[in-house]
Protein backbone atom coordinates (compact mmCIF):
# COMPACT_ATOMS: atom_id res chain seq x y z
CA UNK A 1 0.00 0.00 0.00
CA UNK A 2 2.93 2.45 1.00
CA UNK A 3 4.66 1.57 -2.51
CA UNK A 4 0.89 2.29 -4.17
CA UNK A 5 1.58 5.52 -2.52
CA UNK A 6 4.52 6.14 -3.44
CA UNK A 7 4.19 4.66 -7.51
CA UNK A 8 1.31 7.41 -7.50
CA UNK A 9 3.24 10.44 -6.16
CA UNK A 10 6.48 9.45 -8.98
CA UNK A 11 4.19 8.82 -11.93
CA UNK A 12 1.67 11.68 -11.30
CA UNK A 13 4.55 13.98 -10.32
CA UNK A 14 6.59 13.03 -13.37
CA UNK A 15 3.38 13.43 -15.96
CA UNK A 16 3.16 16.96 -14.64
CA UNK A 17 7.02 18.06 -14.90
CA UNK A 18 6.14 16.69 -18.29
CA UNK A 19 3.64 19.41 -18.94
CA UNK A 20 5.84 21.92 -17.08
CA UNK A 21 8.55 21.33 -19.97
CA UNK A 22 6.06 21.81 -22.90
CA UNK A 23 5.17 25.41 -20.67
CA UNK A 24 8.43 26.24 -20.52
CA UNK A 25 10.47 24.91 -23.14
CA UNK A 26 7.95 24.69 -25.77
CA UNK A 27 6.07 27.91 -24.90
CA UNK A 28 3.07 26.38 -25.61
CA UNK A 29 -0.32 27.22 -23.37
CA UNK A 30 -2.37 25.48 -20.58
CA UNK A 31 -5.18 24.75 -22.91
CA UNK A 32 -2.51 23.21 -25.15
CA UNK A 33 -1.12 21.64 -23.19
CA UNK A 34 -4.16 19.81 -21.22
CA UNK A 35 -5.57 19.04 -25.02
CA UNK A 36 -2.47 17.40 -26.11
CA UNK A 37 -2.20 15.22 -22.98
CA UNK A 38 -6.06 13.91 -23.09
CA UNK A 39 -5.33 12.59 -27.51
CA UNK A 40 -2.01 11.27 -25.70
CA UNK A 41 -4.42 9.39 -23.31
CA UNK A 42 -6.80 8.04 -26.06
CA UNK A 43 -3.76 6.98 -28.28
CA UNK A 44 -1.79 5.00 -25.47
CA UNK A 45 -4.79 3.11 -24.56
CA UNK A 46 -4.99 2.71 -28.09
CA UNK A 47 -1.90 0.41 -27.87
CA UNK A 48 -3.04 -0.61 -24.41
CA UNK A 49 -0.35 1.54 -22.42
CA UNK A 50 -2.39 3.52 -20.33
CA UNK A 51 -3.97 0.31 -18.81
CA UNK A 52 -0.60 -1.08 -17.97
CA UNK A 53 0.38 2.29 -16.68
CA UNK A 54 -2.83 2.79 -14.40
CA UNK A 55 -2.46 -0.99 -13.24
CA UNK A 56 1.21 -0.16 -11.43
CA UNK A 57 0.63 3.54 -10.74
CA UNK A 58 -2.96 3.78 -9.59
CA UNK A 59 -3.81 7.53 -9.27
CA UNK A 60 -0.98 8.49 -10.63
CA UNK A 61 -2.68 7.26 -14.17
CA UNK A 62 -5.83 8.21 -13.13
CA UNK A 63 -5.84 11.83 -11.62
CA UNK A 64 -3.92 13.26 -14.30
CA UNK A 65 -6.27 14.98 -17.40
CA UNK A 66 -4.94 11.91 -19.73
CA UNK A 67 -6.76 9.44 -18.30
CA UNK A 68 -9.62 11.35 -19.83
CA UNK A 69 -8.27 10.20 -23.31
CA UNK A 70 -8.17 6.85 -21.71
CA UNK A 71 -11.71 6.73 -20.37
CA UNK A 72 -13.37 8.07 -23.41
CA UNK A 73 -11.89 5.45 -25.73
CA UNK A 74 -12.12 2.94 -23.22
CA UNK A 75 -16.10 3.34 -23.01
CA UNK A 76 -16.07 3.50 -26.73
CA UNK A 77 -14.56 -0.19 -27.14
CA UNK A 78 -16.82 -1.79 -24.74
CA UNK A 79 -20.08 -0.21 -26.34
CA UNK A 80 -18.58 -1.22 -29.66
CA UNK A 81 -18.37 -4.74 -29.19
CA UNK A 82 -22.23 -4.61 -28.14
CA UNK A 83 -23.75 -2.09 -30.84
CA UNK A 84 -20.44 -2.28 -33.57
CA UNK A 85 -19.60 0.32 -35.37
CA UNK A 86 -22.34 2.93 -34.19
CA UNK A 87 -21.45 1.34 -30.37
CA UNK A 88 -18.36 3.84 -30.45
CA UNK A 89 -19.99 6.73 -30.87
CA UNK A 90 -22.35 5.64 -28.20
CA UNK A 91 -20.02 4.86 -25.41
CA UNK A 92 -17.29 7.73 -25.76
CA UNK A 93 -19.07 9.63 -22.90
CA UNK A 94 -20.39 6.49 -20.65
CA UNK A 95 -16.62 6.15 -18.34
CA UNK A 96 -16.00 10.25 -18.19
CA UNK A 97 -19.85 10.93 -17.77
CA UNK A 98 -19.14 11.48 -14.01
CA UNK A 99 -16.81 14.16 -14.29
CA UNK A 100 -18.04 16.23 -16.76
CA UNK A 101 -21.24 16.44 -15.21
CA UNK A 102 -19.95 17.01 -12.01
CA UNK A 103 -17.41 19.26 -13.37
CA UNK A 104 -20.27 21.29 -14.70
CA UNK A 105 -22.45 21.09 -11.49
CA UNK A 106 -19.99 22.16 -9.34
CA UNK A 107 -18.47 24.29 -11.64
CA UNK A 108 -22.14 26.17 -12.09
CA UNK A 109 -23.13 25.70 -8.53
CA UNK A 110 -19.88 27.92 -7.16
CA UNK A 111 -20.18 30.14 -10.08
CA UNK A 112 -23.50 31.23 -8.72
CA UNK A 113 -22.52 31.35 -4.49
CA UNK A 114 -18.96 32.91 -4.88
CA UNK A 115 -17.30 36.37 -6.27
CA UNK A 116 -14.82 36.15 -9.19
CA UNK A 117 -11.04 36.90 -6.78
CA UNK A 118 -8.62 38.95 -8.73
CA UNK B 1 10.11 45.98 -37.41
CA UNK B 2 8.09 44.27 -35.78
CA UNK B 3 5.20 42.35 -37.29
CA UNK B 4 2.66 39.97 -36.12
CA UNK B 5 4.60 37.02 -37.71
CA UNK B 6 8.14 37.72 -35.89
CA UNK B 7 6.56 39.17 -32.81
CA UNK B 8 7.11 36.08 -31.01
CA UNK B 9 10.84 36.16 -31.97
CA UNK B 10 11.60 39.66 -31.37
CA UNK B 11 10.43 40.00 -27.76
CA UNK B 12 12.78 36.44 -26.86
CA UNK B 13 15.43 38.42 -25.83
CA UNK B 14 13.79 40.97 -23.63
CA UNK B 15 11.70 37.67 -21.99
CA UNK B 16 13.59 36.21 -18.65
CA UNK B 17 14.46 32.32 -19.16
CA UNK B 18 12.36 30.46 -16.30
CA UNK B 19 13.80 28.95 -13.22
CA UNK B 20 13.13 25.91 -15.32
CA UNK B 21 14.66 23.16 -12.71
CA UNK B 22 12.83 25.31 -9.48
CA UNK B 23 9.25 25.02 -12.33
CA UNK B 24 10.15 20.99 -12.92
CA UNK B 25 10.57 20.60 -9.04
CA UNK B 26 7.47 22.30 -8.02
CA UNK B 27 5.11 20.44 -10.95
CA UNK B 28 6.29 17.33 -9.99
CA UNK B 29 5.83 18.04 -5.96
CA UNK B 30 2.40 19.66 -6.73
CA UNK B 31 1.09 16.94 -9.27
CA UNK B 32 2.63 14.12 -7.25
CA UNK B 33 0.57 15.14 -4.06
CA UNK B 34 -2.28 16.10 -5.66
CA UNK B 35 -2.00 12.09 -6.98
CA UNK B 36 -1.14 10.71 -3.39
CA UNK B 37 -4.27 12.71 -2.39
CA UNK B 38 -6.44 10.74 -5.33
CA UNK B 39 -5.17 7.04 -3.99
CA UNK B 40 -5.51 8.14 -0.40
CA UNK B 41 -9.22 8.95 -1.80
CA UNK B 42 -9.71 5.78 -4.16
CA UNK B 43 -8.14 3.58 -0.89
CA UNK B 44 -11.13 5.36 1.24
CA UNK B 45 -13.92 4.24 -1.53
CA UNK B 46 -12.59 1.16 -1.77
CA UNK B 47 -12.30 -0.09 2.07
CA UNK B 48 -15.31 2.17 3.85
CA UNK B 49 -17.79 1.45 1.12
CA UNK B 50 -16.53 -1.83 -0.31
CA UNK B 51 -16.25 -0.58 -4.38
CA UNK B 52 -13.47 -2.21 -6.85
CA UNK B 53 -10.75 -0.30 -7.71
CA UNK B 54 -12.70 0.45 -11.18
CA UNK B 55 -16.07 1.53 -9.09
CA UNK B 56 -14.05 3.48 -6.85
CA UNK B 57 -12.78 5.78 -9.70
CA UNK B 58 -16.03 8.09 -10.38
CA UNK B 59 -16.05 8.74 -6.72
CA UNK B 60 -12.55 9.40 -6.63
CA UNK B 61 -12.83 12.07 -9.85
CA UNK B 62 -16.07 13.24 -8.52
CA UNK B 63 -14.57 14.07 -5.16
CA UNK B 64 -11.09 15.51 -6.47
CA UNK B 65 -13.49 18.02 -9.10
CA UNK B 66 -15.60 18.73 -5.89
CA UNK B 67 -12.97 20.12 -3.87
CA UNK B 68 -11.51 21.85 -6.99
CA UNK B 69 -14.28 23.69 -7.44
CA UNK B 70 -14.51 24.75 -3.83
CA UNK B 71 -10.82 26.10 -3.76
CA UNK B 72 -11.61 27.71 -7.07
CA UNK B 73 -14.64 29.90 -5.50
CA UNK B 74 -11.97 30.51 -2.37
CA UNK B 75 -9.32 31.54 -4.88
CA UNK B 76 -7.07 29.56 -3.39
CA UNK B 77 -6.91 27.29 -6.62
CA UNK B 78 -5.39 30.04 -8.43
CA UNK B 79 -2.82 30.49 -6.13
CA UNK B 80 -1.26 27.31 -5.99
CA UNK B 81 -1.40 27.32 -10.10
CA UNK B 82 0.02 29.89 -10.36
CA UNK B 83 2.82 28.38 -8.02
CA UNK B 84 2.94 25.00 -9.08
CA UNK B 85 2.37 25.12 -12.83
CA UNK B 86 1.66 22.50 -14.80
CA UNK B 87 0.96 20.66 -10.90
CA UNK B 88 -1.90 22.18 -10.47
CA UNK B 89 -3.00 22.45 -14.38
CA UNK B 90 -2.19 18.75 -15.65
CA UNK B 91 -4.23 16.60 -12.86
CA UNK B 92 -8.42 16.41 -13.21
CA UNK B 93 -8.25 19.25 -10.32
CA UNK B 94 -6.96 21.67 -12.91
CA UNK B 95 -9.85 21.04 -15.48
CA UNK B 96 -12.29 22.04 -12.60
CA UNK B 97 -10.61 24.69 -12.01
CA UNK B 98 -10.44 25.68 -15.66
CA UNK B 99 -14.37 25.22 -15.96
CA UNK B 100 -15.35 26.99 -12.66
CA UNK B 101 -12.75 29.74 -12.99
CA UNK B 102 -13.77 30.17 -16.42
CA UNK B 103 -17.60 30.39 -15.37
CA UNK B 104 -16.73 32.96 -11.87
CA UNK B 105 -14.91 35.18 -14.58
CA UNK B 106 -17.73 36.05 -16.35
CA UNK B 107 -20.32 35.99 -14.03
CA UNK B 108 -21.55 39.29 -14.37
CA UNK B 109 -22.43 38.91 -17.10
CA UNK B 110 -25.31 37.13 -15.97
CA UNK B 111 -25.88 33.51 -15.85
CA UNK B 112 -27.35 32.25 -19.27
CA UNK B 113 -24.73 34.42 -21.59
CA UNK B 114 -22.28 34.98 -18.46
CA UNK B 115 -21.80 31.69 -16.53
CA UNK B 116 -23.74 28.60 -18.77
CA UNK B 117 -22.02 30.17 -22.56
CA UNK B 118 -18.46 30.67 -21.01
CA UNK B 119 -18.11 27.93 -18.66
CA UNK B 120 -16.20 25.84 -21.43
CA UNK B 121 -14.12 28.44 -22.85
CA UNK B 122 -11.17 26.50 -21.72
CA UNK B 123 -12.42 23.19 -20.76
CA UNK B 124 -14.18 23.04 -24.43
CA UNK B 125 -10.93 22.12 -26.26
CA UNK B 126 -10.39 19.50 -23.68
CA UNK B 127 -13.35 17.61 -24.69
CA UNK B 128 -13.13 18.66 -28.00
CA UNK B 129 -9.98 17.29 -28.81
CA UNK B 130 -10.77 14.02 -26.22
CA UNK B 131 -13.57 12.88 -28.32
CA UNK B 132 -12.08 13.44 -31.20
CA UNK B 133 -9.18 11.90 -31.28
CA UNK B 134 -10.72 9.03 -28.99
CA UNK B 135 -13.46 8.68 -31.80
CA UNK B 136 -10.71 8.09 -34.57
CA UNK B 137 -8.54 5.39 -32.59
CA UNK B 138 -11.61 3.74 -31.95
CA UNK B 139 -12.58 3.56 -35.77
CA UNK B 140 -9.01 2.21 -36.09
CA UNK B 141 -9.06 -0.28 -33.23
CA UNK B 142 -12.41 -1.30 -34.38
CA UNK B 143 -11.23 -1.98 -38.14
CA UNK B 144 -8.55 -3.94 -37.02
CA UNK B 145 -10.74 -6.25 -34.81
CA UNK B 146 -13.07 -6.77 -37.51
CA UNK B 147 -10.23 -7.39 -39.94
CA UNK B 148 -8.44 -9.76 -37.35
Amino acid sequence: MILQFLWAFLVGGAICVIGQLLFDVAKLTPAHVMSSFVVAGAVLDGFDIYDKLIEFAGAGATVPITSFGHNLLHGAMAQSEEHGFMGIAVGIFQLTSAGISSAILFGFIIALIFKPKG
Amino acid sequence: MITKDNYKESIKPYQGKPPLVKNCMKAFIVGGLICVFGQALTYFYMYVFDFTEKQAGNPTVTTLILISALLTGFGVYDRLGSFAGAGAAVPVTGFANSVTSAALEHKSEGILYGISTNMFKLAGSVIVFGTVSAYVVGLIRYTIQQLL
